[in-house]
């Protein structure tokens, strides 16, 4: 308690002292324009920088200097469905100074999308400065591919040695296996069983375990210093959302299907306002799950990022050093929310699952 | 919306589908279903043991129960030996005094009556004694009478005097 007061009280401090620091060297700097000039810079920089690293890329890059046009990293494939598949390395578009021309097609690099131009490379923009040039069917291996076929070989090495260990071992887990095997009774036992029940819960449990431990771990590499950004992508909240809706609409029983359009217990004009809420509540669930993983993982990118770059407009020791603590305690933060947003994704589909899968009529007085 | 849109891109949704069923699948087969039946089946062996054990520990229990059953039974049946032996002696001693006394009484008898029969012989020897006394006597008080009546008669009173009869 005393440890804890004593954290509480200095931290305070801290935010003090670099607030008043600050305050005090915010009008000797307005004098030297220069500096201010130079802070902006820094804020439009960074600016472009997050949105940058949140977005998806063709680039595989490390980091990178704008003001040489320098980028560490590699290029990876463009594969573009246009008068069939047209296939090159995006180190053709230079980062977007130059056309790329595959096939005698032109494409061109504008704010990391892959417009169809001419040979000089000209974007029509209309009036909200939207590019009105035709966007090309896009199946690039793009940084996110990359970053899901790297959680999805680190995810299946993990469980397949843990599987072998089973085999040699006789029926023990050595190693990490220790720490996995739990959280694999955990999702059976507290999430599957007391969701679907104890008759229907197998047939569901390799999606439930394949998509926790995915979304944990995807979640994860997202905290590394390489800048992946995978379940923070719309697209891949939504590919796995749609699994669950796919899932829960193809192995639901008759039971499922009258408690949407029938619910049984309630008056009936009570059923006929209710059928086309269900209706919609059927939507309605797979879109709150892909936004609810996508917003939770996005905003912790955001911040972290947005911490770290005020260590730049700061430009003192203490708001630096303070900034770079917040960053911190938010990063062991997302660490939490990585687990816990890949639970209850886990456990929504779960339960969803359970829905489709109930059987039994419910004892209702009719 | 429309940013939400612009945000959503269609290539990363169909590999992230195509790539996670791949892993779904895979995984299925050389993860999933070796680590969960190797589970269920550590499970049910953990749990046959123990109902194994909790048998075991019955049937312990079982045991005693009967070994203490069976000593307490054996300690009653000695009780009920020692009590049965203890009455068995009481009673013949008391018997085999009973039957002393009955023949001590017999033997008694037998010399009261023996006694009673020598008494009575003994007083019939006495009275022919007496009456064969009597008779010398007589014979005597006969021949003095003979010579002397009254001296006689008074004899006779004063033998008579002095054999008294008892």
């Amino acid at each position: 308690m005393y440890k804890r007061n004593l954290v509480k009280t200095l931290t305070l401090l801290l935010l003090v002292v670099a607030f008043s620091v600050n305050a005090q060297h915010e009008p000797a700097t307005s004098t030297h324009e220069k500096q201010a000039s130079s802070k902006k810079d820094y804020k439009a920089e960074i600016k472009a920088e997050i949105k940058h690293h949140v977005k998806d890329s063709y680039y595989f890059d490390f980091n990178s200097n704008s003001e040489t046009g320098e980028y560490n990293g590699f290029s990876l494939p463009v594969i573009l469905y246009d008068n069939g598949l047209q296939v090159f390395m995006s180190s053709k578009f230079a980062h977007g100074k130059k056309v790329a021309e595959v096939g005698g097609n032109y494409y061109k690099l504008y704010h990391n999308k892959i417009y169809k131009t001419d040979a000089e490379g000209v974007l029509q923009f209309d009036e909200h400065h939207h590019p009105t040039n035709i966007k090309p069917l896009d199946f690039s291996i793009t940084k996110t591919v990359v970053g899901i076929i790297i959680v999805s070989i680190l995810v299946f090495w993990l469980f397949v040695s843990l599987a072998k260990s089973y085999a040699k071992n006789g029926a023990i887990p050595k190693g990490i296996g220790r720490f996995f095997e739990p959280l694999v009774i955990y999702i059976r036992d507290e999430i599957a069983i007391p969701s679907i029940g104890h008759k229907h819960y197998k047939k569901y449990m390799p999606f439930l375990l394949t998509v926790f431990f995915f979304v944990w771990f995807s979640n994860l590499i997202g905290i590394t210093p390489f800048g992946l950004n995978v379940t923070g992508n719309l697209a891949v909240t939504a590919a796995l959302a749609f699994l669950t809706f796919i899932i829960t609409q193809f192995t639901s029983k008759p039971n499922y299907w009258k408690h949407i359009f029938w619910m049984p217990g309630v008056p009936w004009i009570m059923k006929i306002v209710l059928a086309p809420i269900e209706l919609l509540g059927v939507f309605i669930k797979p879109f709150a799950l892909t936004l609810r993983l996508f917003a939770n993982i996005f905003a912790g990118h955001m911040v972290i990022y947005s911490l770290l770059g005020l260590i730049f407009i700061f430009h003192s020791f203490i708001g630096g050093s303070l900034s770079f603590g917040l960053a911190l305690v938010i990063s062991v933060l997302e660490l939490l929310v990585a687990i816990l947003q890949a639970y209850i994704f886990t456990m929504l589909s779960a339960l969803y699952f359970g829905m489709a899968s109930e059987e039994h009529e419910m004892e209702h007085t009719e | 919306m429309e940013k939400l849109v612009n945000l959503f891109s269609y290539g990363l949704f169909f590999w992230q589908i195509l790539l996670f069923l791949a892993l779904l699948l895979l995984l299925k087969k050389f993860a999933w279903k070796p680590i969960l039946n190797a589970i269920d089946e550590r499970e049910e062996g953990i749990k046959n043991a123990l109902d194994e054990a909790e048998n075991a520990r019955k049937e312990m229990q079982n045991l005693t129960a009967d070994n203490e059953r069976i000593l307490k039974e054996a300690r009653m049946q000695r009780d009920s030996l020692l009590k049965e032996a203890r009455e068995m002696k009481e009673s013949m001693i008391s018997e085999a005094k009973s039957e002393a006394q009955q023949q001590a009484q017999k033997v008694i008898d037998q010399a009261k009556t023996s006694i009673e029969a020598e008494k009575q012989a003994a007083i019939a020897d006495i009275k022919n004694q007496v009456a064969e006394l009597s008779i010398g006597i007589a014979e005597k008080v006969i021949k003095n009478e003979l010579a002397d009546k009254d001296k006689q008669v008074k004899l006779v009173e004063e033998m008579l005097k002095e054999i008294t009869i008892r």
